[in-house]
């Protein structure tokens, strides 16, 4: 469904439109891939090039990778514990680092200058399928994690602390996957479409405040991805006394 | 919105839409969790290693430095107190020295008054003897030179 058709082609607006490619009858949103490739590919060569020689005195790349390493250290330490949360680390951080170079790389890499048959490039996050796809990750990765750790007692946390709890308990294993995907889809998709908009409406320096505050909503959104699945995973690993 | 659990039905050229659930899904989980894996082998295990090698060594250093420094404010403490027994035991030795000295300047002092005085004493004694003598002869020449008056005037 194009939306304000245009006669500027930077300023065309395009919303559900996908580039199909198929696999077997299976179809798959190809710009989707397309992006996240090549932002993957752009995040592995940093991620080379800062531990090709890791040095104790860091410098350069080395010195980034390290924050963001702390970073999350941190964050996955303070949401789940000091006892489990070198087990999840990495998959905190490759949400936290995957989410928030598809925001940024997103918004700051002007893919609409390559034209595609049909849809337009884009950040992946803005896209459903990616966003369902790590929610329902998360999900999986607290279900693991709390029966790993505590196998069938992981279930005791549905009557904790009382049993009137459980059908709330079971919900939210519902709403928790399906609120984490909403929230980054709609503001990525969200933020996309106003600057959209604004570019289409005056192409000329009015859009810039609101790319400033998308790329801050997008750093916003992957902490709180990254954090809310790390307060899950403590959450199902926590020993309740 | 096509259901995605319905995707394994033959396909009909897709419509698209916001909510446009299919393969995307399950493929961009996967690429994911290789992704995970990825990062583990290449981004969180070695630099955790730098970084956690770095705060063993930070910590170890500290250690040994506060060691040190504890080792050296024992030193410095020992050092002090060897050099104030040292001071002490220099003026105990001076104070030693000078009341030697001055019992020495005292003796021969003594000594050498006392030599004065016998050295004076025997010089009066011989002065006395001497004049004793002198008084004696002249007493003598007296008495003869009387005698001789005596001599010359009566006889006659």
């Amino acid at each position: 469904m194009p939306l304000l058709p245009s006669p500027l082609p930077l300023a065309e607006l395009e919303v559900g439109q996908h580039l199909y490619w198929q696999i077997g009858n299976l179809n798959i949103h190809g710009q989707v891939f397309l992006t996240s490739w090549i932002l993957i590919g752009a995040l592995l060569l940093f991620v080379i090039s800062g531990t090709r020689r890791i040095q104790r005195v860091p410098s350069g790349p080395q010195n980034l990778l390290e924050f963001f390493w702390e970073y999350i250290r941190n964050l996955s330490r303070d949401q789940i514990g000091e006892a489990a949360y070198r087990d999840w680390m990495p998959f905190i951080g490759t949400l936290f680092l995957f989410i928030f170079v598809s925001n940024w790389g997103g918004a700051l890499i002007p893919w609409k200058l390559i034209h595609l048959p049909s849809g337009e490039l884009g950040a992946p996050t803005g896209d459903i399928n990616t966003t369902v796809a790590l929610a329902l990750l998360v999900s999986l990765a607290y279900f693991y994690a709390g029966l790993s750790r505590k196998g069938l007692r992981y279930f005791e946390y549905y009557v904790d602390p009382t049993p009137i709890m459980l059908p709330f308990k079971i919900a939210e294993d519902f709403t928790k996957p399906l609120s984490l995907s909403f929230r980054l889809f709609g503001n990525i998709l969200a933020d996309e479409l106003v600057v959209a908009v604004l570019v289409f409406l005056v192409p000329l320096v009015a859009p810039l405040p609101a790319m400033l505050l998308g790329l801050f909503t997008s750093a916003i959104q992957a902490l709180i991805f990254a954090t809310l699945a790390a307060y899950y995973i403590g959450e199902a690993v926590h020993e309740h006394h | 919105m096509t259901s995605w659990l319905s995707l394994a039905a033959t396909a009909p050229p897709p419509e698209g839409g916001l909510f446009d659930l299919n393969a995307t899904l399950p493929l961009m989980a996967v690429q994911v969790v290789i992704l995970t894996f990825i990062l583990n082998k290449l981004f969180f295990r070695p630099i955790g290693h730098a970084v956690e090698n770095r705060e063993g060594y930070v910590a170890t250093s500290r250690s040994q430095a506060k060691e040190r420094l504890a080792k050296v404010e024992r030193l410095e403490a020992e050092l002090k107190a060897r050099l104030r027994d040292a001071r002490q035991q220099a003026q105990t030795l001076i104070a030693e020295a000078e009341a030697e000295v001055r019992q020495l300047h005292r003796e021969a002092l003594g000594a050498a008054m006392a030599e004065a005085n016998a050295v004076r004493e025997a010089a009066r004694r011989d002065i006395d003897k001497e004049r004793a003598s002198a008084a004696e002869v002249l007493e003598q020449n007296a008495r003869d030179l009387g005698d001789l008056i005596v001599k010359r005037l009566l006889p006659a």
